[in-house]
């Protein structure tokens, strides 16, 4: 049958072999595949080996046939766990805020509108502090929410069909600003609220992505606005590039952890 | 070039890692491999020492270039290791005899039961401050030597050689066949029942109690020394410190003082309370073992409360019941309900450790209904390590005479908040966890820098630590005393379950 206008071959072809995957009861070896779609071996090859370093498919130590891949049946049920997320990211979350001397925070979308803080790390100056694990923040109004919104599906949509509630005289409550905000976290891979969420205060974001790109969350360190920023408002570049180092820490821990 | 970091290895029960410290004692890199566990027979567990030999050649060089950081940036090398478990080697090969046997292998049950026979578990206690128990170095080494007389033959010829992990990797590190060191640490060396706890020596009459020819041991060295210098893998890095991991733990959350204590949550749990010069014998069940000795100095000693099952508890639940994927996921699985529903779990696998030191106890889940989830299973599971922790303290609470005010926690498991939380509320104290959770590695590498001057002096080590995380006793003075009444109870149905009949039959 000759593709329909419009479509991609490859991805049809990677579709057929991922049901023909899913069919088999046993791993299936290229030539098997090959045969069944009736494909040319070096084709079936190509969008194997494209499908595995995906993690869509997996293959056996041993006989080196192929199946489904862990990651596929990750992507229709749930997604990362956010306790292993943070068991993946305690290292680096307390070596960041060793390295900045501020507080860090990792934080996942519940929805568009709310962070859930799934990680705290204490400000290391033994001052009193209290667990926020469990806290929800409003994601417009702080780094971690607009670092994940610039990477989510459908985010500008939703910052212009909101409202977006202000919490300090600076909190971004302009659909349009917000949208034009989350396009430059995502070019300069970093984001910030400054004095947004809480007078004084500010924040740096980078996000954390799991195999594959998907961002599933973000870290962030939280500080007295003239520590994080300079005298412009502006984030302190040394302290974005640290944050951003410690989300591709733990970007690099995620995927060592599915191996 | 610049000598910027200590490199720690943490060769533990499940995984070996190594770790990059910087000089403020920050974590830079960290490389980990897991090894084997082998079961070959219900209560035997073993690793083959090859593998973990292998396994430190391959995460040292991925630690260092994790850290884009070349081997002469290295200042010295620290060693901590899981503790008692027994490698033996030929040296003219640097060949194992067999696999390694494991500190939760309770293979030597009934050679215990009859030493125990003539003067009680307690008969060696004054002399090395541990009860007669499967844990410890000696009779497992008692038990290998009695397999094989041909092994006793050589090891009095000086043919074979006895060590615990840390031994191994240093005798492999520093030239294997070909010159390596073979030496142990008082803190290793305080866990095999054949050193004297006053000495630090080996003693002549538990030598003899356990059959052990003195041909095939280690040097016994304090902690904190340069042993020599690596030839391989590091060529070149000073060897500076070995410590038992829990120890290490002890070194690295800086308790220097004595009434300090803290508790590392891994695959089991430790609770070490420093209680300074002199050894103090426990009446509730605590272990009495080396915290750590300065090379020169004066050892400092510490009580250990041993918990064997906690975070293989969580993997019994994953890999034995499948029904997590990751062990994180327990919280999450925990989280889906209230309170354990009536539920409790004692995880007996190898009897009870401290304070209750059963032998023939064995794990049980009680309380069941039909109304029990998964959930209410993820919660008995925490609960226990909470619980057993409780036991731990209220021991050396009595021991000691002081009520603990506050927890030091360590180790992976702390990375479960729900666990923290539950573990305040049944301490009814408050639980801190230090910016570098990784303090097993750093208290090796602590004591690494102290020996090569990266370092200047213990003290100042202290203002590296750092409140990370804090939990908060919540729960009513009510609730703490029903629930811990029912995990006594829970706790008092486990015991007499092994019969010395049964030990050839399955589930033994």
């Amino acid at each position: 049958m000759p593709p329909m206008p419009g479509t991609v071959q490859s991805i049809e072809r990677a579709a057929a072999v991922l049901r023909l995957l899913a069919q088999s009861t046993r791993p299936l070896g290229v030539v098997e595949i090959a045969n069944a779609l009736s494909l040319p071996k070096g084709t079936a090859h190509g969008i194997i080996r494209t499908l595995h370093t995906v993690g869509f498919v997996d293959q056996d130590d041993r006989s080196g046939r192929y199946q489904l891949g862990s990651q596929l049946v990750r992507l229709g049920g749930h997604q990362l766990d956010r306790n292993e997320l943070r068991s993946c990211a305690m290292n680096w979350a307390d070596s960041l805020a060793s390295r900045t001397g501020e507080s860090v925070r990792i934080g996942v979308l519940d929805q568009p509108s709310e962070v859930m803080v799934v990680h705290h790390v204490f400000r290391p100056d033994d001052s009193v502090q209290v667990m926020e694990t469990g806290r929800v923040l409003p994601s417009h109004a702080c780094a971690l929410g607009k670092a994940i919104l610039a990477h989510t599906p459908g985010s500008s949509a939703w910052c212009k069909g909101s409202t977006l509630e202000a919490f300090t005289a600076r909190t971004v409550t302009d659909g349009r600003a917000l949208v034009g905000q989350l396009s430059t976290v995502r070019e300069r891979g970093y984001a910030s609220d400054v004095e947004e969420l809480t007078n004084r205060e500010a924040s740096i974001a980078a996000p954390i992505r799991d195999h594959g790109g998907v961002v599933v969350g973000a870290v962030a360190i939280t500080g007295a606005m003239q520590a994080l920023c300079d005298t412009g408002r502006n984030p302190r570049p040394r302290l974005a590039a640290r944050v951003i180092e410690a989300a591709r820490a733990i970007t690099g821990e995620l995927a060592t952890r599915r191996e | 070039m610049k000598r910027e970091y200590i490199a720690a290895i943490d060769q533990g029960t499940t995984s070996t890692r190594c770790i990059l410290f910087d000089h403020a004692g920050r974590l830079v890199s960290v490389a980990q491999r897991e090894h084997r566990q082998i079961f070959p027979r219900p209560g035997w567990v073993e690793h083959d020492p090859v593998e973990i030999w292998r396994n430190v050649e391959r995460v040292v060089p991925r630690a260092v270039a994790q850290a884009r950081a070349e081997p002469e940036q290295i200042a010295a090398l620290g060693i901590a290791n899981q503790r008692e478990t027994v490698v033996l080697w030929e040296p003219r090969t640097g060949r194992p005899v067999g696999n390694a046997i494991t500190w939760q292998d309770t293979r030597t049950a009934s050679l215990v039961d009859q030493l125990a026979a003539d003067g009680g578990v307690d008969r060696f206690r004054e002399r090395c401050g541990l009860p007669l128990m499967t844990y410890f170095s000696g009779p497992t080494l008692k038990w290998m030597l009695r397999q094989d007389p041909i092994l006793l033959e050589q090891a009095e010829r000086g043919e074979l050689l006895f060590g615990t992990m840390e031994t191994w990797l240093i005798w492999n590190l520093t030239g294997g066949p070909d010159g390596g060191l073979h030496l142990t640490d008082v803190t290793n060396a305080s866990r095999t029942m054949l050193m004297d706890l006053s000495t630090l020596q080996w003693d002549e009459e538990l030598l003899d109690a356990f059959g052990v020819p003195a041909a095939m041991l280690p040097e016994i060295r304090s902690n904190v020394e340069v042993y020599g210098t690596a030839t391989t893998v590091l060529p070149g890095i000073s060897i500076a410190a070995a410590l038992g991991d829990q120890q290490a733990a002890l070194f690295g959350q800086t308790c220097f003082s004595p009434g300090e204590a803290k508790c590392t949550y891994g695959t089991g749990a430790f609770l070490l309370l420093n209680t300074g010069p002199d050894p103090v014998q426990s009446s509730h069940g605590l272990l009495s073992t080396v915290g750590y000795q300065v090379a020169g100095g004066d050892p400092t000693y510490a009580l250990e409360g041993s918990i064997a099952v906690t975070g293989s508890l969580v993997q019994w639940l994953r890999d034995r019941l499948g029904l997590i994927d990751s062990a994180p996921e327990i919280e999450t699985l925990a989280r889906t309900v209230e309170d354990n529903g009536g539920c409790y779990i004692v995880p007996a696998f190898s009897g009870l450790f401290a304070p209750h030191w059963r032998s023939e106890a064995r794990g049980l889940i009680i309380g069941l209904t039909s109304y029990i989830t998964k959930g209410h299973l993820a919660r008995a599971i925490l609960e226990a390590t909470a619980w057993q922790t409780r036991e731990g303290v209220d021991a050396m609470n009595a021991d000691s005479g002081l009520d603990l005010t506050g927890l030091k926690v360590d180790g992976g498991m702390t990375s479960d908040h729900l666990l923290m939380q539950t573990i305040a509320d049944v301490l009814d104290v408050p639980v801190e966890r230090p910016l570098v959770s990784e303090t097993v590695s750093l208290g090796a590498a602590y004591a690494a820098g102290l020996a090569v001057g990266f370092w200047p002096e213990l003290k100042g080590l202290r203002h590296h630590w750092h409140r990370a995380a804090r939990w908060l006793p919540e729960m009513s003075a009510h609730r703490r005393a029903r629930e811990y009444d029912n995990w006594q109870r829970a706790v008092a149905r486990t015991y007499d379950w092994i019969r010395n009949d049964d030990e050839d039959g399955p589930g033994a």
